[in-house]
């Protein structure tokens, strides 16, 4: 009895906000993935749009590998942003806007946009697909990030940067 | 494109709009929920990534056994494997200072746009330049490649 307490205590403080809104989001994340994989054959990653959509300004070869896919691509991004949409409509109630300070979003999406690409993807495209496909590679790229940013983040809050 | 199935561009559009509101009702389209993670002040994210994995990982499981081929596409089923690297390693660096720097990944930025979050056009713009630049010196890196050299 006092220790199922003592267990409860320690899941409410590493969990302060329930654990089911982010399960049922990481399911519907995955499902979506599911739904392009069922009728394409495709794994949909979300960071290759940034390079694909830099073949329609910029003809150098890197962007122009994506040239067959940027079409499709721009289209899952819109997606994404419609489906965030209908979900701040109908339970956010309106806009919802960050506290966390331009520099940390600029240079940090900075870094985001060198590293996924020269890494070869990202937390959907390493996270879920290739997790998901048991992929060695996934696996190590996704240790890697996510002990990286566990360091990053915590120094950036020693150093007293908040939010 | 112009022989692809009418259907194609229809659902990668639903797929996209599922991803999109999940990514929102996670809370992961919030920066700070993923610093809180981070941190450590609130594990539910692993949830997300966990519970994400899973549900594909069991699709790409059963899918290349039960099922023949995409019908959107006439593409084999197969698990999406990458060749590890270098690369793999120095660019999974470079994102995680990004993340932990921001809490903002690729597909959680789109998100936050939908959410009505306009501060994550900085993270968009920054996304975009970094991007670009990668792929400047990377282009610029293969030329030599192809270019006939004195010594041939």
């Amino acid at each position: 009895m006092v220790t199922d307490l003592v267990g409860l205590q320690v899941v409410a403080e590493l969990f302060p906000n329930g654990v089911s809104r982010y399960a049922v989001g990481g399911l519907l994340v995955g499902l979506g993935t599911v739904l392009i994989y069922l009728g394409t054959g495709i794994h949909a990653g979300a960071s290759t749009f940034l390079e694909s959509t830099l073949s329609y300004v910029s003809d150098r070869s890197r962007f122009q590998q994506y040239v067959a896919s940027r079409d499709w691509r721009l289209v899952f991004t819109l997606g994404i942003v419609l489906g965030a949409g209908v979900y701040a409509v109908v339970y956010q109630g309106g806009a919802w806007t960050t506290d966390v300070q331009p520099w940390r979003l600029l240079v940090g999406g900075f870094f985001v946009g060198v590293g996924t690409r020269v890494g070869k993807g990202c937390t959907s495209g390493h996270g879920i697909c290739g997790v998901g496909s048991a992929s060695k590679t996934s696996v190590v790229g996704v240790v890697t990030f996510l002990a990286v940013a566990i360091v990053t983040a915590q120094v950036v809050a020693a150093l007293g940067a908040s939010p | 494109m112009a022989d692809r199935h009418p259907l194609f561009v229809p659902l990668v559009l639903v797929g996209g709009l599922v991803f999109g509101f999940g990514l929102a009702y996670s809370h992961m389209a919030r920066p700070e929920v993923v610093l809180d993670f981070l941190q450590f002040e609130d594990l539910g994210l692993v949830f997300v990534m966990f519970g994400g994995a899973a549900v594909a990982g069991l699709t790409f499981l059963l899918a290349p056994r039960l099922l023949g081929r995409a019908p959107l596409t006439g593409d084999r089923y197969e698990r999406r494997l990458k060749p590890f690297d270098r690369d793999v390693l120095v660019g999974g660096a470079v994102f995680g200072v990004g993340w932990g720097l921001s809490g903002i990944c690729p597909g959680a930025a789109y998100a936050s746009l939908g959410v009505g979050n306009v501060a994550i056009l900085w993270a968009l713009a920054g996304m975009f330049l970094g991007a670009y630049l990668q792929g400047y010196w990377r282009s610029r890196d293969r030329a030599p490649e192809t270019a006939p050299s004195g010594a041939d």
